[in-house]
């Protein structure tokens, strides 16, 4: 492709790769008779034309002819689109939902981040038995919140094949934060091979999709630039704990398309504005298994909502989110176009979108970064402060601090300072559960790191001001201001050779419940003893995220964990029931990083 | 040359206790803690030792002894540990007391120990009782809530798929199978494994195996089952114990030893390495052992070392299921085994070019 410095050019210039970047238009071939239509030009493409709004809702659940390949794949929709149709509430209002099921086997839908009766959760064998080939299911509960939402199957990997949409819920006082347009920009990955030959590939050959292993080629190269010592030294602990420094992502887009509202990078999702408007853009990730790092090259993305919850706004380059995270992001634009690019964090491919000021235009879109090896402290944690084998990651301790919101913390620290109770501060012991201690579990951390302002694995001074969890602040603090009364904690683990994931080292079906007392607030806390991050989702109740000081962080449903890292958050048990929490990174919950928690 | 009894004796060490092993844990599933003296032998085998290489933060050893064990790339890393791990912890300044450290059993910073502290966190101490199908809020009947740790999954491989011709025409051509297939869940596993050369599209030899795989530890299992052999002499059966893995540094270990009527016994061992030459680009190194315990003299095998085979493979992954590959592979026949083949006038020594195809499904 030749150099082409002018900010715009014809999207004919686009280098096809149909695999990653996807077909140019088509994904939904509406009706039977489209079948062979490899480029249907019916897609809706503004997610405007494709909202529904009101008390009442009918869903449908079906198998829809896609095609974002090349190749005519049959996918599980909701309305048939994908996304589904954006569902548009109002705070305070009783909703009431009617799924029914055209599928052949039994389906359900579950509504993400939405606190409702267990009953209404969506979640099959824990709030209900699902819902059955030709059943309606009607769902009836009262919003009591507002934000942005998502919703998707629960039902084996019908989510990853296309049952997802978004929700927007408006305030009852109205919007506080006001912008001149409003966008939904929901992130997924598409595969055309059927999931579970996905996850039983991973069972065979854990590291089948990674085509960014260690070569002996690279071996030379770090030889030649580091010396024979360090290139070694590099490699020994990797070496001997059997364990990849690229394993940053189990599926890669060797088989994943990435999607933007229902498009390919080719097909270009496209937001219209007027020049001059402010935007409000609802990120969702509603991947099955991809973490992005979402950034518009040339403006300043003020984050203003993390998980539907108001924060104070701060202003950064770009954020990561996992599958299952929101962020609402506002947006002056600059330009006449400006890419919304969203690289997967293993970097092997990306999606993209445009934010024009009409249809067709587009800017430059930023090639993907090189993938960067996990360091020493994704391994171990606070043991490998100040160190790095890895080389590849050399300064990547010093994190500037200077823009985060220290006032905010200084408010806390005064807050907690009076308080004497053992328990105003996460526990910082250790305590590995007796079955991590076997052949589901490759690693156990044993100086985890507390720190929130770590934004991760390829994110770490890359000279662009990223989002960390320690710069969320939930706007009016915690509903709850009450100290817990006990702490829970619990390690994340796995074995990436077995391909085997689960909460201390015992997959669901060989777990018991975590039971909360009704009323009690309690401390969770999470350590995670593997190399990989894992996006967690607690149903039902409020995660309130907290640092290691004990100061109130952020309001979230579901909470990040990078490797070694060992967070913890505050609960409110006042939703009686039976609830799902779980890793959100689909194969990984479906593995079995999955627990249910009682409320009683 | 290696004793055959030094060999059978450390495979019986270990093989034996990988059974006791099973033995008394197949009833919870939930802890499978691997006594220190089965990996410690493993890694042994390798030329590692953990233990020494952990002293090794604190103090710079004499890997020298440890050097001889090594070869190729391990050697050279060999040279380097003592060195960089002191220069690493002298940068990290990280806490170096020994009485922290010796009782985790760590490598800087994670747990690498297999069996759990007295005082290690109950798992369930937070079901208060309940379980998944009983208790508060529990949908009535049995569970319905399955996923995929419950859930069997399997696959073929044909690791070696081939057509080998000897380098000299008195060695003829043959058509080599080297398959495994396994169906199970995550740690019990029934594997079958299946091995064999056909000349004049004949099945000449073959060797197959019915076993049961347990995982006993992070990246072990212990598999017990039955192995048939047949040959141009009468086909002979054993029970066969054996441990398959994954050793430190990536090599993928097979080992056997297996006990026959009329008191035979036989050991294998088998370990492979992947060198990523690129990410489709891939030389495997594979190195063959096979001792017998007794002369027999009808299926040409005699007792003490028999069998000793190398071979060097490289492939290319058109994808992760598809690679042809092109190899030359070594064998030698020592003791016994190759007088047997003297006197029926049989080479002892054969160097082969392979080529073939590795494929699984």
């Amino acid at each position: 492709m030749s150099k082409n410095n002018s900010k715009f050019f014809a999207p004919t210039c686009v280098p096809r790769r149909h695999f990653v970047k996807g077909t140019l238009a088509g994904s939904i071939a509406i009706g039977m008779g489209n079948l062979g239509t490899a480029f249907s030009q019916e897609h809706v493409s503004s997610t405007k034309a494709n909202t529904l709004t009101g008390n009442e809702f009918d869903l449908t659940v079906s198998e829809t002819s896609v095609n974002f390949t090349g190749n005519v794949r049959t996918a599980t929709t909701i309305n048939g689109s994908i996304p589904a149709p954006t569902l548009v509430w109002r705070e305070g209002e009783t909703v009431t939902i009617r799924v029914t099921n055209r599928l052949s086997v039994s389906t359900s839908i579950h509504w993400h981040g939405i606190i409702l009766p267990y009953q209404m959760d969506g979640v099959p064998g824990i709030s209900y038995p699902g819902i059955a080939p030709g059943e309606t299911f009607t769902y009836r509960f009262k919003v009591q919140q507002a934000g942005t939402y998502w919703y998707h199957s629960h039902t084996g990997f019908q989510e990853m094949t296309g049952m997802y949409g978004s929700i927007i819920i408006q305030p009852k006082a109205g919007e506080k934060i006001t912008t001149d347009q409003d966008m939904v920009v929901q992130l997924s990955d598409w595969t055309d091979e059927n999931p579970m030959s996905v996850f039983a590939h991973l069972k065979q050959q854990s590291d089948y999709y990674n085509y960014n292993q260690p070569t002996a080629r690279d071996f030379f190269n770090d030889v030649s630039r580091y010396g024979i010592g360090k290139a070694v030294a590099m490699r020994k602990m990797w070496n001997e704990m059997r364990m990849s420094p690229t394993d940053l992502a189990d599926v890669s887009a060797t088989t994943f398309t990435f999607l933007m509202n229902g498009q390919t990078p080719n097909g270009n999702w496209t937001g219209v504005f007027k020049p001059g408007e402010t935007l409000r853009l609802r990120f969702i990730n509603g991947s099955s298994n991809t973490f992005f790092d979402v950034r518009i090259p040339g403006l300043k993305l003020k984050v203003v909502s993390a998980d539907g919850q108001d924060v104070e706004p701060v202003s950064v380059d770009e954020f990561r989110f996992g599958p299952g995270e929101t962020y609402d992001v506002v947006v002056k634009p600059t330009d006449d176009a400006h890419s919304i690019f969203a690289q997967s964090m293993d970097r092997t491919g990306y999606t993209r979108g445009t934010l024009a000021v009409q249809q067709g235009l587009i800017a430059e879109v930023p090639v993907v970064d090189k993938p960067v090896w996990l360091a020493m402290k994704d391994m171990m944690g606070n043991m490998a402060q100040g160190d790095d084998m890895s080389g590849m990651d050399l300064g990547s301790m010093p994190i500037d601090h200077s823009a985060m919101g220290h006032g905010a913390k200084s408010m806390d620290h005064s807050q907690h300072a009076m308080n004497n109770s053992p328990l105003a501060i996460p526990s910082q012991t250790v305590n590995h559960a007796r079955s991590e201690y076997g052949p589901s579990v490759d690693s156990r951390v044993e100086m985890p790191r507390t720190n929130l302002d770590d934004p991760g694995i390829g994110l770490r001074n890359n000279g662009r001001r990223v989002l960390t969890l320690a710069d969320l602040h939930t706007l009016g603090g915690p509903f709850d201001p009450r100290l817990p009364e006990r702490e829970v904690e619990l390690h994340l683990t796995g074995n990436m050779e077995r391909y085997t994931w689960s909460f201390d080292g015992l997959e669901f079906g060989k777990s018991t419940p975590v039971h909360f007392r009704h009323g009690e607030r309690v401390r969770v806390i999470l350590q995670n003893d593997t190399m990989m991050t894992h996006p967690m989702h607690l149903h039902g109740v409020w995660s309130d995220l907290e640092n290691d000081k004990g100061e109130f962080m952020a309001r979230r449903h579901t909470i990040p964990v990078q490797p070694a890292q060992r967070i913890s958050f505050l609960v409110t048990a006042d939703a009686l029931g039976r609830w799902a929490w779980h890793c959100h990174l689909l194969f990984h919950m479906d593995a079995g990083m999955f627990r249910e928690v009682v409320i009683s | 040359m290696i004793k055959n009894s030094v060999i059978a004796s450390v495979l019986c060490m270990y093989s034996l206790a990988a059974l006791a092993q099973q033995h008394v844990h197949t009833e919870s599933a939930d802890e499978t803690p691997t006594p220190q003296n089965t990996m410690s032998g493993m890694d042994s085998m390798q030329g590692m030792d953990h233990s020494k290489m952990q002293q090794n933060n604190v103090e710079k050893a004499d890997m020298s002894k440890d050097k001889s064990a090594m070869s190729g790339m391990d050697a050279m890393q060999g040279m380097e540990h003592s060195k960089m791990q002191q220069k690493d912890a002298a940068e990290a300044d990280m806490p170096m007391d020994k009485d922290t450290m010796s009782g985790m059993d760590s490598v800087q910073g994670v747990d690498m120990s297999k069996t759990p502290p007295l005082d290690a966190r109950d798992p369930h101490a937070y079901s208060d009782g309940l379980t998944l199908d009983s208790g508060a809020f529990a949908l009535p009947g049995p569970r319905q809530l399955k996923m995929a740790d419950e859930h069997a999954f399997w696959a073929v491989t044909f690791n070696r798929f081939e057509y080998a011709d000897g380098l000299s025409s008195s060695v003829g051509s043959v058509s080599q199978y080297d398959a495994q297939a396994w169906y199970g869940n995550s740690y019990e596993r029934l594997v079958i494994k299946a091995e064999g050369e056909l000349t004049d599209n004949k099945l000449a030899e073959s060797e197959t195996q019915i076993l049961w795989g347990h995982a006993f530890s992070t990246f072990w299992d212990s598999q017990i089952g039955l192995r048939f052999d047949s040959s141009e002499g009468p086909s002979r059966q054993w029970l066969t114990l054996g441990v398959q893995g994954l050793a430190p540094y990536w090599f993928e270990v097979d080992t056997s030893l297996s006990v026959g009527p009329e008191g035979r016994t036989a050991f294998n061992l088998e370990a492979e390495y992947e060198l990523l030459i690129t990410q489709r680009l891939i030389l495997q190194p594979r190195f063959i052992v096979s001792a017998f315990g007794k002369d027999d003299s009808e299926n040409g095998v005699g007792k003490g070392l028999s069998l000793l085979t190398t071979g060097i493979r490289l492939r290319y992954e058109f994808s992760r299921q598809f690679a042809p590959y092109l190899g030359v592979e070594w064998t030698g026949k020592y003791g016994n085994t190759a007088d047997f083949a003297k006197l029926e006038g049989r080479a002892t020594r054969q160097t082969q070019w392979v080529a073939g195809i590795r494929f699984w499904f």
